[in-house]
């Protein structure tokens, strides 16, 4: 079952552990509606409009964004693109080392992904690691024409040759630092990303 | 999550329905082009097989292949005389190849845990799975029976399920009814008192299921189940005296049509379900079979799926997700924290 928002909530700032006093909200629901909007501009611009497009959003927060960019683009062009979720976490370089996590659903619009454009979208650009794997994911689905990454969020500290194509907000972070999205429809709170200082419980580095 | 699985009740709750959620993602992956996994790579799966299967042999061959596993399989006839010491060193021989899972079916209940005890004492971290002990357990099968059942019916708490037919030497039975109760439903047993099991009285009470001896009244006199397993009765048994004409069984046991039919009436979304292989005209009718309440095809196409999940979570990871432990080395990677509670929650 999947946990309310109040526990995404209670789990995020465990008991005796607030949230670091020095955690600062980033963007706003004004500056992410805005980056949104503006990322659905630069992809239709750079595709000359919505033709075989398809959003791929990361679950779980990059298939909310990719529904809402979607939204966004019908509302430019007029025209309904397919969004599908791709799941990554049996391509993940670190299975081995992390405790055993359980995937999620990966769903592909009925069109596939054949000669298509895909757009990979996901909330927070890290280390790259995850659109390495998801890249991988997406290879075993089919053979798009063209493979495109639009994050909310680039905080930098690439372990990956990858880069994004459509960026919300350039985040300059320190490893120690976390990147906190929360989203409305996803987390039940206002949208939201958010600086705060690594979690203070167990390791970590 | 357990390092072996040797029996139904190893599983919690969490880790079955972890196994059923992870086979939904599996049984997505069945229907693509492109059947490669790639999170099994470079693991090696034994499949030792001292007893002659067919569908469940293959579907764990295929799940290791689909996972990007190496998979090997091995069948040997048990040797009547020395068989515990063989079978001992048959295990010890394999596991020597620095080998990750051993998949055994053996004819012998408990083979499995003596394996897994061996392994254990001998320091080697093979994983064990039953895949079929004598009269004793089936694991998989009883997850992909609950697989099927929660596709169509969604939380089996509360559900009714009614398991008929040779109890004393089902060991589809005796998975099903442990998974099922930790999954919350309700169970009755259903077999003519020749083929109750002796014992399974204080079993019956311990783990709250019900017992019976009238299929008719288990079927008609309370709600109607939701679902009705049918269990082969195993004709080479049938000189042993358990009753007395097949005929004789049908009638008082058998899912036969005007059965199906009064219990469609009562609940047409009634499933019937069967381990296979079937005995057409004895324990079930044709037309139950082939009715549309049979899900017998969606339980044979569950297998692979659920034993390509319960590979993953034996064989991959450091051990159960945990809150807090997954944030940490989660952020290592770009990850936030928020997605990982949300794949956590959704376990």
């Amino acid at each position: 079952m999947p946990p309310t928002d109040r526990e995404l909530h209670d789990r995020e700032v465990p008991q005796g552990h607030p949230l670091d006093p020095a955690g600062r909200v980033v963007l706003g629901p004004e500056e992410i509606a805005r980056a949104l909007r503006r990322i659905a501009h630069e992809i239709l611009e750079s595709n000359k409009g919505a033709e075989d497009l398809i959003l791929l959003g990361i679950p779980s927060r990059g298939v909310t964004l990719a529904h809402r960019l979607a939204e966004l683009i019908a509302d430019v062009e007029g025209t309904e693109v397919p969004v599908g979720s791709l799941d990554i976490t049996l391509h993940r370089d670190d299975l081995r080392d992390n405790p055993t996590r359980t995937p999620m659903r990966t769903r592909i619009p009925a069109t596939g992904v054949d000669d298509k454009v895909v757009v990979l979208v996901d909330d927070v650009l890290y280390s790259g690691r995850s659109v390495r794997a998801a890249l991988d994911a997406l290879a075993d689905l089919g053979r798009p024409r063209a493979v495109r990454l639009a994050v909310l969020v680039d905080r930098g500290h690439r372990e990956l040759p990858i880069r994004a194509d459509h960026v919300g907000k350039n985040l300059p972070t320190a490893h120690t630092e976390k990147v906190q999205v929360r989203l409305q429809v996803h987390d039940g709170v206002e949208d939201t990303v958010r600086i705060a200082h690594g979690q203070t419980h167990v390791g970590g580095r | 999550m357990v390092r072996h699985l040797l029996s139904a009740a190893d599983l919690t709750r969490d880790d079955a329905l972890a196994i059923l959620e992870t086979a939904r993602s599996m049984h997505d992956v069945q229907r693509r082009e492109v059947k490669k996994l790639p999170a099994l790579r470079g693991r090696t799966v034994i499949n030792l097989f001292f007893e002659d299967s067919t569908r469940t042999r293959s579907s764990f061959e295929i799940a290791g292949k689909w996972m990007s596993a190496d998979t090997i399989n091995i069948t040997g006839k048990g040797s009547s005389a020395s068989k515990g010491e063989s079978l001992r060193d048959t295990v010890l021989t394999i596991t020597a190849m620095a080998v990750d899972a051993l998949v055994i079916r053996h004819g012998a209940s408990g083979a499995c845990h003596q394996v897994a005890e061996w392994l254990d004492e001998a320091g080697v971290g093979a994983s064990v799975l039953n895949a079929g002990d004598g009269t004793h357990e089936h694991p998989t099968q009883a997850l992909l029976d609950a697989y099927t059942m929660t596709q169509r019916l969604g939380d089996l708490a509360g559900r009714t399920v009614v398991i008929v037919g040779d109890l004393t030497h089902s060991r589809v039975f005796r998975s099903n009814v442990l998974l099922l109760r930790t999954l919350g439903a309700d169970v009755t047993v259903v077999a003519p008192p020749t083929l109750m099991p002796s014992g399974i009285g204080p079993w019956a009470e311990t783990d709250g299921f019900t017992l019976s001896n009238d299929l008719d009244e288990t079927l008609y006199a309370g709600p109607a189940p939701d679902v009705v397993m049918m269990l082969r009765v195993q004709r080479e048994r049938m000189s042993g005296g358990f009753f007395p004409t097949p005929r004789e069984y049908t009638v008082g046991y058998g899912l036969t049509r005007p059965r199906l039919d009064r219990l469609r009436t009562a609940n047409e979304n009634v499933l019937v379900m069967h381990p296979g292989p079937m005995n057409r005209g004895l324990e079930i009718s044709a037309e139950a079979a082939d009715s549309l309440s049979s899900v017998i095809l969606d339980q044979v196409s569950a297998g692979v799926a659920i034993r390509m999940a319960a590979l993953y979570h034996l064989l991959v990871g450091t051990g159960p997700s945990q809150e807090g432990v997954g944030d940490e080395k989660r952020d290592t990677t770009d990850a936030t924290a928020g997605r990982n509670d949300e794949s956590e929650g959704a376990a």
